[in-house]
């Protein structure tokens, strides 16, 4: 299928849900981009693994009551990441092994809640795996409000994200309030996660937000930069997948994920400096380089 | 009488059920540059976190220029050890030395000019102005060191606490150092670093703090002569190289 077919279908009213999707998966790639910068950077992966499948039993709660679907994953979300910053003050364990004890209860909670539904399956495999039909009109709004929202609570907050990011010893010394910073943070992902879930699926929900801003970090050395980069790479990775999954009828969180992952190899290997490619060059101008010196050595001068 | 720059009375720390630190006395005046010597796990750092404020005290107290202390409270500047910083962050030098300010400025404030003046200022007084849109990752350790020094100093402290600056530094990076932070005290900032490098910190300070869960001695390199002090301090015999040291200083 050809770009002008997609563009075509997408503006066909009897596949109205097609636009909605792509919507949807641009607009939270790009939340995703620009919180993901923040996990990457933290080295905190594992913990937006962990809220990924935290906000699952939130969302078969609100499912099975049909409530609000970004409302009861944001409360499971929050419970837990709020249980891991308290368990985490016993010195005892790890953040690591605290995170691995809930993330895998609150999804196995999930699991059980969701099969009290009826015909569960299907809204399982939904869940998991991200669908783009049946998204309502409103879905609309909270996504994009709530995207708003994160990224202008992040804007403001910036400056002291950072600081905690780079050294919280330094940041408790000038009164700035980690705790609650790091619970605010975990928030965040844990909104971002929310309202990506919907198109992508619970379990592909963390490449959303890990993939992009890891490839914006593997092509600069300026957080202004990566955390412009991470959200176009996301945006686009979205728009991309979504045209190759509709076109060859391939599914959509799987496809945009392929795609998000191929922009990352791609920045592994063209990365300015860094990258395959440009270290390659640099080694064999230095070959050159020695060489040279070598002929200029024995020639009699 | 002025009150002292750091003022430590009696102070006891608990840390996990047992006393870090008890019936510590030390005090600190603006123009000198006091060395917090002692033995892993004498609460070296666990003296600089409570000056900061940043623990609950058991008894005593500390106060800095006569007010009791609290985090952002007292405009301390302070330098953690360097590997409690993310150096792979994407990140310039002139910015993280803006981050010294976070705390100064508030939630939701932006820097403005005069928050710049005082980091291009910060960055003139360790000498890296030249590299301040270098990212930190590509420093050296003695660079690091400057710029960490550098981030403090953006608050522009009268007080200034360094934790164990010299580690993993090579002895022309410990003397530029030293120089820097005995200059910084001689321009009317009192200056309290812990270390484990005796040659410099002997030869640098102006006084020594001998820390072994309370201060076992203080004073000026000459008064601190008795082999004694340090064996008690230490826990070493009399045949150790650390009296060795001493004796060459």
């Amino acid at each position: 299928m050809s770009p002008l077919d997609f563009f075509a279908d997408l503006i066909n009213p009897d596949l109205s849900f097609l636009p909605k999707a792509l919507l949807i998966a641009v607009m939270s790639s790009i939340v995703c981009g620009v919180i993901g910068c923040y996990v990457v950077l933290r080295g905190m992966a594992f913990i937006g693994d962990a809220v990924a499948h935290a906000v699952f039993p939130g969302l078969a709660v609100a499912f099975l009551i049909s409530g609000n679907l970004v409302l009861g994953g944001t409360i499971a979300g929050v419970i837990t990441a709020v249980l891991v910053a308290l368990f985490s003050q016993n010195r005892r364990l790890k953040e690591d092994s605290i995170i691995g004890v809930f993330f895998v209860a609150a999804f196995a909670l999930g699991i059980v809640v969701i099969s009290q539904a009826p015909g569960y399956a299907g809204s399982l495999q939904q869940f998991l795996f991200g669908s783009i039909t049946g998204i309502p009109d409103e879905d609309l709004y909270v996504v994009g409000g709530t995207g708003v929202l994160i990224l202008l609570v992040a804007f403001l907050l910036h400056k002291e994200l950072v600081a905690i990011t780079l050294d919280r010893e330094m940041a408790r010394s000038m009164g700035v309030k980690v705790f609650w910073l790091d619970i605010v943070l975990y928030v965040l992902v844990t909104l971002a996660v929310v309202i990506s879930v919907q198109t992508i699926g619970n379990i592909l929900v963390l490449a959303l937000l890990i993939t992009p801003a890891a490839a914006a970090r593997l092509l600069t050395d300026r957080m202004g930069i990566m955390m412009l980069l991470a959200p176009v790479i996301g945006g686009t990775s979205a728009l991309v997948g979504l045209y190759v999954s509709w076109s060859w009828d391939l599914p959509t969180g799987g496809t945009i994920v392929l795609v998000l992952t191929a922009a990352f190899l791609a920045a592994w290997g063209l990365a300015p400096r860094h990258g395959l490619i440009a270290k390659r060059l640099q080694r064999r101008r230095h070959r050159a380089a020695s060489e040279s010196t070598r002929v200029a050595a024995v020639v009699p001068a | 009488m002025s009150a002292h720059a750091i003022n430590v009375t009696d102070l006891a720390v608990e840390l996990g059920g047992r006393l870090a630190l008890e019936n510590v006395n030390l005090f600190v005046d603006r123009g000198e540059l006091v060395g917090l010597i002692g033995p892993n796990g004498a609460g070296k750092t666990t003296l600089l976190r409570s000056i900061l404020g940043l623990l609950p005290v058991a008894s005593g107290g500390v106060r800095i220029d006569g007010a009791p202390t609290g985090p952002g409270k007292n405009g301390i500047g302070y330098v953690p050890q360097r590997h409690e910083f993310a150096w792979d962050f994407p990140i310039s030098v002139e910015d993280v030395v803006m981050t010294g300010r976070t705390g100064a400025l508030g939630l939701f404030r932006r820097p403005g000019e005069k928050d710049w003046r005082a980091v291009g200022d910060a960055l003139d007084r360790v000498r890296m102005d030249d590299l301040r849109t270098r990212p930190v990752g590509e420093l050296s350790g003695g660079q690091r060191q400057r710029v960490l020094v550098a981030r403090a100093l953006a608050l522009q402290p009268s007080t200034l606490l360094l934790d164990e600056p010299f580690t993993g530094l090579d002895m022309p990076t410990q003397e530029l150092l030293s120089d820097l932070f005995v200059s910084l005290a001689r321009e009317d900032r009192a200056v309290l670093m812990t270390t484990h490098d005796l040659a410099s910190a002997l030869y640098s300070c102006d006084r020594l703090a001998l820390l072994n869960r309370t201060v076992v001695a203080v004073g000026s390199t000459d008064d601190l002569n008795d082999p004694h002090i340090w064996m008690d301090t230490f826990g070493v015999g009399e045949t150790s190289p650390l009296l060795r040291i001493l004796k060459a200083a």
